[in-house]
Formats: C-alpha cells, sequence, structure tokens
C-alpha cells in the first residue's frame, strides 16, 4: 500500500462514478434532492488534486489528508460519511501488517466511526448496508493468499448490500422523510459506495 | 435551464459578493471557509448564534445575520451542508465570551457536519436541532422531522433574548421552547431546479401537488390533485393543529412563507384563508409574517408555521431586529 496505489484506486473509482453519474442522479432524485452525485464528483476530483503533493506520504498520512480535503469541500451528508471513513481507516494503518489485513483492519475501523457519525447500522437503507458487509467480509477473507477471490468475493458482498436497499424502508437520512414511498428504490449513497469498492475490486479481477 | 448563470461552479461565490456588496452596513463575508458575519461585533459580551445549511434558501440563513438575530451564518453548497472547517472559522471569528448556540435544521448532514464542525472548536457550545415540519412523522427511531421554515422563528426569538446578554444554558432551553411550539406544513406546486443538475428535481404533473414538501423538493407526505386554495390551506392548518393542540382562544404568530416562484399577491391570499379558518376555531393571530423567508430555489408553492405565543416569545419577536431580510423597530 502507498500513494500511487491509493491514487490509482482514487482514479478508478472517479472514472466508474463518471460512467454511472446519471444513474446515482436519478436515484437521488426519486428519493432525495439530487446533490449526492455533484458531491461525490467535487470530492473525488479535490481528492485527486492532491496526488503530487502527497506522493511521498505513508499511507496513513494518505487516507487523512484525502479524509481533510473531503471534509473541507464536499458538504452533505456525503462529505461527512465518507470523510468519516477514510480519517478513521488512517487510523488503523500498522507496518507490520501486509496489504489485506491492513485493509481489513482499516476499513472495519473507518466503518466504525462512520456508523457513529452517521448515528445508523445495518438494515436503514443507507451506504452503510454495502460498507458494513463489506467490512465483514474483508475481515474474514484477510488471510486469503489469492487476491482474485477476495476481490470477487467483495464485489459480490458490496452488490447484495447495494441491492438489499430496494426493499425497505429508510428509517435514517434524507429518504426516511419518505416513509414508505421511498421503497422500491436504491439508496444513492449505497450505489456509490458499491460502484467504488466495484472498480477496486476490478483492479485485481481483471 | 433558464437562470442567471456564468459559470455555474461559481454560482455561490457570486452571490455571495453580491449580498456582502449589497449589505455592507449590515454584514461582510469571509471566502474559504465561507461564513457571513455581522459587519460589527457586538461590544459587550453576548451568545454568539451560528446557523447555516445547504444553499438555495435564501433569505435562509446569511439574510438573518444582524443585531437581534444570528452572529454568523454558513451557507454550504445548493442543497448540501456546509463543511465543518466553515463552523470552525465562523466560531473563532463571532465568538464573544458566552459560547456559541448552533442552531441546525434537523437533516442528518446538517447534524453531521455541525458536530464535527463543534467538536473542533474550544468554546462552550450547544446546539438548537430545529425539527417544525409535520408532514414527518416522528419517532426516536429515525432521522424525524425535517426543521423548514420555522427555523427563521427560532433564529429571531433566541436572537433576541441572546442579544441582552442572557446565557448560552437560557437560549439553549428557550430555542428548544420555541422550536416545541412551532409547527409547519407545506405544498408545492413545481419542483425547482438545482443549477449544477440544470433540470427539475422532480417531475410533477400540470394538474398535481405535492402536499407536505420539503424545503429542498424532496417528496413529502403524498401527491395530489390540485384543490382550492381554502381546501389546501384547511388540510395544512389541521395537520398543523394536531401536532400543536393550542387551547380555545390561543394566540399566534402565523407566518406564510413562499418557496421562491410563488407570488406574494398568492401568499397575502393564503394569509387570508388561513386567519379565516384559524378565527373559526377560536385562535387568535395576534403576530403575522407574508413573505419568501426559507425557499427553495424557484420552486412554486408555499408553507404554513405557527408558533403559539407566550409573553416571553412574543417580547422576543417584537424586539428591535436589523438584518438584511427583516429589519423592525430600528
Amino acid at each position: 500500500m502507498n500513494s500511487e496505489n491509493i491514487f490509482l484506486a482514487l482514479k478508478n473509482i472517479k472514472k466508474t462514478i463518471d460512467i454511472n453519474k446519471d444513474e446515482i442522479e436519478k436515484l437521488d432524485q426519486a428519493i432525495g434532492d439530487g446533490d449526492h452525485i455533484f458531491n461525490i464528483q467535487r470530492g473525488l476530483n479535490e481528492a485527486l488534486k492532491l496526488e503530487t503533493e502527497l506522493s511521498s506520504l505513508s499511507p496513513e498520512e494518505v487516507f487523512k489528508k484525502i479524509g481533510m480535503k473531503i471534509m473541507t469541500t464536499v458538504g452533505g451528508s456525503s462529505g461527512a460519511l465518507f470523510a468519516t471513513l477514510l480519517m478513521g481507516m488512517a487510523k488503523k494503518y500498522s507496518k507490520e501488517l501486509n496489504d489485506l489485513e491492513n485493509l481489513a483492519a482499516m476499513f472495519y475501523e473507518g466503518v466504525e466511526a462512520t456508523k457513529k457519525r452517521g448515528k445508523a447500522d445495518l438494515g436503514e437503507k443507507t451506504m452503510l448496508d454495502v460498507l458494513i458487509p463489506v467490512s465483514l467480509s474483508l475481515n474474514k477473507l484477510k488471510n486469503e493468499k489469492n487476491i482474485k477471490i477476495v476481490a470477487e468475493k467483495i464485489k459480490m458482498v458490496a452488490k447484495e448490500g447495494m441491492l438489499s436497499t430496494r426493499d425497505i424502508m429508510a428509517t435514517k437520512g434524507r429518504a426516511s422523510f419518505l416513509g414508505e414511498r421511498a421503497i422500491g428504490h436504491i439508496d444513492p449513497g449505497a450505489r456509490s459506495s458499491q460502484l467504488a469498492i466495484s472498480a477496486i475490486c476490478d483492479e485485481y479481477i481483471n | 435551464m433558464k437562470k442567471f448563470v456564468n459559470n455555474v461552479e461559481e454560482i455561490l461565490t457570486e452571490s455571495l459578493s453580491g449580498f456582502q456588496k449589497a449589505h455592507p452596513d449590515i454584514i461582510k463575508v469571509h471566502f474559504a471557509p465561507d461564513f457571513i458575519c455581522r459587519v460589527k461585533k457586538p461590544a459587550s459580551d453576548k451568545v454568539s448564534l451560528i446557523s447555516g445549511g445547504g444553499s438555495g434558501h435564501e433569505p435562509l440563513h446569511g439574510g438573518f445575520v444582524g443585531h437581534g438575530m444570528l452572529d454568523a451564518a454558513c451557507p454550504g453548497q445548493v442543497f448540501s451542508a456546509p463543511t465543518p472547517d466553515q463552523m470552525e472559522a465562523a466560531a473563532n471569528e463571532v465568538h464573544n465570551g458566552k459560547g456559541i448556540l448552533f442552531i441546525v435544521k434537523n437533516y442528518s448532514g446538517d447534524i453531521m457536519n455541525f458536530e464535527m464542525g463543534a467538536d473542533m472548536i474550544d468554546f462552550d457550545h450547544e446546539t438548537i436541532l430545529v425539527n417544525d415540519d409535520v408532514a414527518v412523522e416522528d419517532s426516536t427511531f429515525t432521522t424525524g422531522r425535517r426543521g423548514v421554515a420555522g427555523t427563521m422563528i427560532v433564529e429571531k426569538t433566541v436572537g433576541s433574548l441572546a442579544e441582552i446578554g442572557a446565557s448560552l444554558e437560557e437560549c439553549k432551553l428557550f430555542g428548544d421552547h420555541v422550536n416545541n411550539v412551532t409547527a409547519s406544513m407545506g405544498v408545492a406546486f413545481t419542483s425547482c431546479t438545482v443549477p449544477a443538475a440544470g433540470k427539475p428535481t422532480f417531475e410533477i404533473g400540470a394538474e398535481e401537488m405535492e402536499f407536505g414538501v420539503g424545503i429542498h423538493g424532496e417528496p413529502g407526505r403524498k401527491r395530489e390533485k390540485i384543490k382550492t386554495a381554502n381546501e389546501l390551506t384547511n388540510d395544512i392548518i389541521n395537520s398543523i393543529l394536531e401536532d400543536l393542540k393550542p387551547d380555545k382562544n390561543e394566540e399566534i404568530l402565523m407566518h406564510v412563507n413562499g418557496f421562491g416562484g410563488t407570488p406574494l399577491m398568492e401568499l397575502y391570499l393564503l394569509f387570508d384563508v388561513g386567519q379565516k379558518i384559524l378565527e373559526k376555531k377560536g385562535i387568535n393571530v395576534v403576530r403575522s409574517l407574508v413573505g419568501n423567508y426559507t425557499t427553495s430555489l424557484d420552486m412554486a408553492g408555499a408553507s404554513f408555521s405557527i408558533t403559539k405565543l407566550d409573553e416571553k416569545i412574543t417580547q422576543h419577536w417584537d424586539s428591535a431586529v436589523h438584518t438584511a431580510a427583516l429589519r423592525w423597530k430600528i
């Protein structure tokens, strides 16, 4: 894990988000207010501007600095939550661990911080319906030697999590104001989180 | 999309720049991080009130910065909560010896960003969460009710109390009280267009209205066929009264708020209708405010907010205020 491959992951995320931007916007217009995609794109663009500045820093510093950047430029729920996720991840990096072990520990810490920040948990029709299952699976798979197997499994778990938001009522976030009318719609935050995770997985699958 | 725009990315900055130039006697704007504060810091110690939220609701909140109301406002991108560094910078600028009181509308994004901002400051601070919108059912397990047009009533009255030197604790208690006796509900005839999106947020038929709409054009309680002003006002007032449960002969403040795309003429018509309905129920409208104060960009529609008055709330509603959007007794 180094600055270069963290930024490579970010570039892949941006590519995937850009390709799917109309769909994310539509999802948000259905049960939110339509700002999610612009916030995500602004955050990714701002984070990518840091590539040269952070090129020689350690992974924990890179995560922290990107998190700070997102915190101060994105706004909305997604800014606060993704910033909390990344700054949480920064706290758990250890030189003693291999990349997969590190990622599992870091992601767990980040997701726990995100749950706390959003006062939300599994099954509330939010991005956590993707992030929590992915975090748990990563920790189960952290000793797996074949990285491709891990990537394929995580990609599947993320997709299942995203799809699970379709049939439930929202109890947190802006979609909660809709009551039963939100049923049948996928949560936009879950969709963008799943797309980001898939983009990273695809690096190892292909 | 037909809007006055040069570059969509620069809308907020250009608008804030114009706001500063239009009201140099009342406010100044700090950029990067963005916040609006009073041009002159109050001379004596007072609790400093800071509010904020996504842009697109003007004059909320920047238009309420000034004597008798807010000390600072933090504008986010259109319909997106501001970032924590804005609240931190605003607090550092306006703190005045008696702590910081954040006034936050009950939306997840606003709450999270204000919490993160509060974590970054060293002063005593409290937060009033405004959740006056009765269109959404309240519950301890959910995000709960939204903060809408009643927010400015909280800002006006608590702002007045802070101005006369009340403590942070008194201001917080009073703000929670005003919020508890305030209820709102709105209806929209059209969607609004977020400049960055360039197209309306939601589709709505020519004969339809969104009953219980939020201030971002987010859907409300139900989609209905449009009704007469009498009928829909009756539905709105009944929903509000179910929540507030006023006594016979209760004295209230009624605020008719436009969402940005409805003429004042219609807002006054609504006020007339609302007043008649309340009069029949034996409820006395003794204070009033009509106009576009909590808008949703260019959405056509309006909301009613009602506050049950007591001597203290009335006193702080009536007191002098000097802001860009609200000025009296000064």
